[in-house]
């Protein structure tokens, strides 16, 4: 076993440490404490914060990657070790080899033969079509009709260990927390839901292809865990570098004003008069070309494919920051006319420390919102790209790739559609817990849009 | 007024230039002609030669700023910057890297661009303020919560759903209308239904939240309580105090994308099959056709301009207290 480092790994723990200590550093802040007590007393709060860190968990795990060790082949020297082109990571491990069972080709959830007819040869060397039946779906019953029963009886016993594992975690919990003011039973009931999940997915999928498999046989389920780390990276990595762009040149612009302020205007103007798909677009073909022409920095296929993400990434922070920096310098106008400013400024303290000290800490608002609202809309605009043809190179597993991979397969007859539904509901899933979090923070922290709940 | 808009006009130029240049970069600078010519003959076929000639027929063997060896003006308009990016200037696209007019293809594929994005843009509005006003009446209820729960929802499914899952219920179930194309003569409403409807049901999530947002931070106003005071009815509240106070920021909001509509969707084109621009663009992606994706470039961030313009005219129009000089 090697360890294998790809960028995007070490750049998501880098993130994660990053966010923590922001966390840590906001908690400080009487007031700012204030806010995430009214965010996290709600029980959707609660709901949505524990779902999204089962998203971010999933992801870090799966950013955990190693190259396996081959056996060693006959006659070669006992000490060389060879490793395996294939990169696993820590997920691929804990969800049982979910990923390596390979059918020929599609075939439904929970079936046991394939999707498509076959020349197949019988024992007395007749050819004849028929479906064949799948190698790893069911293997292990004796009768095709006894598969449903099969099933009930697997998930029976899956679930009675869901349920006892999820005890043992929300146990321990209430031991801790039981006297905390904040509703953690609504947390604690999506956590054993989402742990009687995993756990029935992974018993079941020994035995089944829960949500059958796509064109080159993989399972779907698996594909889309697998685009959660994809999914949750991109989101967070693409406005993050967007972030500090946003901030310094906003916040430069409504401060200093005059020309400062007029080349910040004209840079976001010129940027979003840009038809922003086509810039991104252009930009990703154009890194295509250049990762076409030299193909010699990348030793593993992963590792391309991981250059292009990180690219994509970069791309879109660029070119989406206009928004985030347009609402900064109003703020921003609007503070420094505030009377402590002025009167930082009558007793001669430096620009320097004003911006980082008053200006600063009350646009943070602002920012807090925009990353989580950003966040949901870049793993909606991952499986736009995608479909494309400008989004995640298509060897990486991605909801964007699945969805790209399986549209024309409605118009099958019977419809192919479980590739679609297994895509588009984790894509949903984490989303919409995004997006509902993102209103929360926004009622919590933005004084005006607090008409939703507290005008009555 | 004339004068305003003559002016911002002129305003508008150093941005177009602005855009023009970082065309340029991405295209010539950061990737050399030759980059393209590679990719663009393919990996196998490269050779030296081939290359010239590609750049010889495609116009690209020129040097990018400054031509020494011409004599004169011929020096500056004799290069790269001068007749692939300069030119938009005077709406003289060139030829595409498969040898047809870009000006021609643009004029006759607006059309079909037009005829999708403007009843969706329309109805759109329309079906979003009137959800929006019904859930505002019924604010501080639990309708409204779960309205707003739903509105979170509906944003939170992909786009692509909304294509496929229509084209799938009315068009392959229900066989209502046709899956998919386009015909300008005969029956053009059954073509255009499928598209407008997934277009405008897409869109209500986040439009309606956005206008009930307005709609109650209007409502939290001093002279909404004045009127309520005063006994009017709470429709008469609604339609001639909220509404029309809410105009300015909805102008703000619609006013940019009606130029922009010409440019069409890129999505529901190419999934719909509609002979329009947006389609046109993701062939030019796909193909890698640089010359056609730098036109649609510039004539989208035109367009952006234009809106930018018309929705300072549009706040005089709401607003008789502005005044544009």
């Amino acid at each position: 076993m090697k360890p294998l480092l790809l960028w995007s790994d070490l750049l998501i723990y880098l993130l994660v440490f990053a966010l923590c200590l922001f966390f840590l550093r906001l908690r400080r802040d009487p007031q700012t404490r204030e806010h995430w007590r009214q965010v996290f007393s709600t029980r959707l709060g609660m709901v949505t914060m524990t779902l999204i860190l089962v998203y971010v968990g999933v992801a870090l795990l799966d950013s955990l990657h190693f190259r396996r060790a081959l056996e060693p082949v006959a006659g070669s020297p006992a000490d060389e070790v060879f490793y395996d082109n294939k990169v696993t990571s820590v997920l691929d491990v804990m969800l049982g080899g979910m990923g390596e069972r390979f059918e020929r080709t599609y075939s439904a959830p929970f079936a046991l033969d394939s999707f498509e007819k076959q020349d197949m040869k019988d024992d007395n060397g007749h050819t004849y079509r028929d479906f064949p039946p799948l190698e790893h779906a069911g293997y292990h019953l004796s009768q095709p009709e006894q598969r449903w029963a099969d099933v009930a009886a697997k998930s029976g016993v899956a679930l009675l260990w869901g349920v006892g594992i999820s005890l043992l975690v929300i146990g321990a919990q209430w031991l801790l927390l039981r006297r905390s003011p904040y509703p953690w039973s609504a947390s604690w009931v999506t956590q054993a839901v989402v742990i009687c999940l995993a756990v029935w997915l992974v018993s079941i999928s020994r035995y089944y292809h829960v949500l059958g498999t796509d064109l080159g046989g993989a399972d779907v389920a698996y594909q889309s865990i697998k685009g959660i780390r994809t999914g949750v990276l991109l989101g967070t990595l693409a406005t993050l570098i967007m972030l500090p762009i946003a901030v310094t040149l906003g916040v430069m612009a409504g401060y200093f004003k005059g020309w400062v302020d007029d080349v910040v205007q004209y840079l976001y103007t010129t940027l979003s008069s840009i038809p922003g798909i086509l810039l991104i677009a252009a930009s990703v073909l154009l890194f295509q070309v250049y990762i076409d022409l030299n193909p010699d920095f990348f030793s593993v296929g992963l590792e391309k494919a991981d250059a292009r993400f990180l690219a994509l990434c970069f791309i879109l922070g660029v070119t989406s920051w206009s928004s985030l920096c347009r609402l900064i310098r109003a703020e921003t106008l609007k503070i420094s006319q505030l009377g402590y400013v002025q009167a930082a400024h009558a007793f001669g303290v430096s620009h320097q420390r004003i911006l980082l000290r008053h200006i600063l800490p009350n646009v943070t608002h602002i920012i807090l919102i925009t990353f989580v609202l950003d966040f949901s809309a870049l793993v909606l605009a991952e499986a736009v790209l995608s479909y494309i043809g400008v989004g995640i190179d298509p060897n990486m597993a991605s909801w964007g790739n699945m969805i790209n991979g399986a549209r024309s397969e409605l118009s099958r007859e019977p419809v192919v559609w479980w590739t679609l539904t297994g895509a588009f509901f984790f894509m949903f899933v984490l989303v919409l817990a995004a997006n509902l979090f993102s209103d929360l923070v926004r009622d919590a922290f933005d004084p005006r849009s607090g008409t939703g709940r507290s005008v009555a | 007024m004339l004068a305003y808009i003559i002016r911002r006009l002129f305003y508008a130029i150093p941005i177009l230039i602005g855009v023009n240049l970082l065309t340029f970069m991405l295209f010539f600078v950061v990737n050399s002609p030759d980059d393209m010519a590679v990719s663009q003959l393919g990996q196998k076929y490269v050779t030296p030669e081939a290359v010239q000639a590609w750049k010889r027929k495609n116009g690209y063997d020129l040097p990018l700023f400054y031509n020494a060896q011409e004599p004169g003006a011929a020096a500056l308009t004799d290069t790269i910057f001068f007749t692939k990016s300069l030119k938009l200037f005077a709406f003289d696209f060139g030829r595409s890297e498969s040898g047809r007019d870009i000006t021609t293809d643009v004029s006759t594929r607006m059309w079909p661009s037009l005829a999708v994005a403007l009843p969706t843009f329309v109805v759109g509005i329309w079906v979003n303020i009137c959800v929006a006003l019904m859930v505002v009446m019924f604010h501080a209820t639990r309708l409204d919560r779960w309205a707003v729960f739903v509105f979170v929802g509906l944003m939170s499914i992909s786009y692509l759903f909304y294509i496929i899952g229509g084209q799938y219920l009315v068009a392959k179930t229900w066989k209502l209308v046709p899956i998919s194309g386009f015909n300008g003569e005969i029956q053009p409403w059954k073509f255009l239904l499928l598209p407008v409807l997934v277009g405008v049901i897409a869109g209500i999530g986040a439009g309606a939240r956005w206008y009930r947002t307005l709609f109650l931070e209007e409502s939290s106003q001093d002279y909404v309580r004045t009127a309520r005071a005063k006994g009017a009815s709470e429709i008469r509240i609604l339609f001639r105090h909220i509404l029309p106070n809410a105009l300015i920021p909805i102008l703000t909001g619609v006013v940019v994308v009606i130029p922009t509509l010409f440019m069409g969707g890129l999505l529901i084109e190419s999934f719909f099959g509609i002979p329009g621009l947006g389609s046109y663009m993701l062939d030019a992606i796909n193909a890698q056709d640089f010359a056609i994706v730098r036109a649609m470039v510039f004539i989208g961030s035109i367009l952006y301009i234009v809106g930018l313009i018309l929705t300072d005219i549009s706040y005089t129009w709401a607003d008789p207290r502005l005044r544009l000089d």
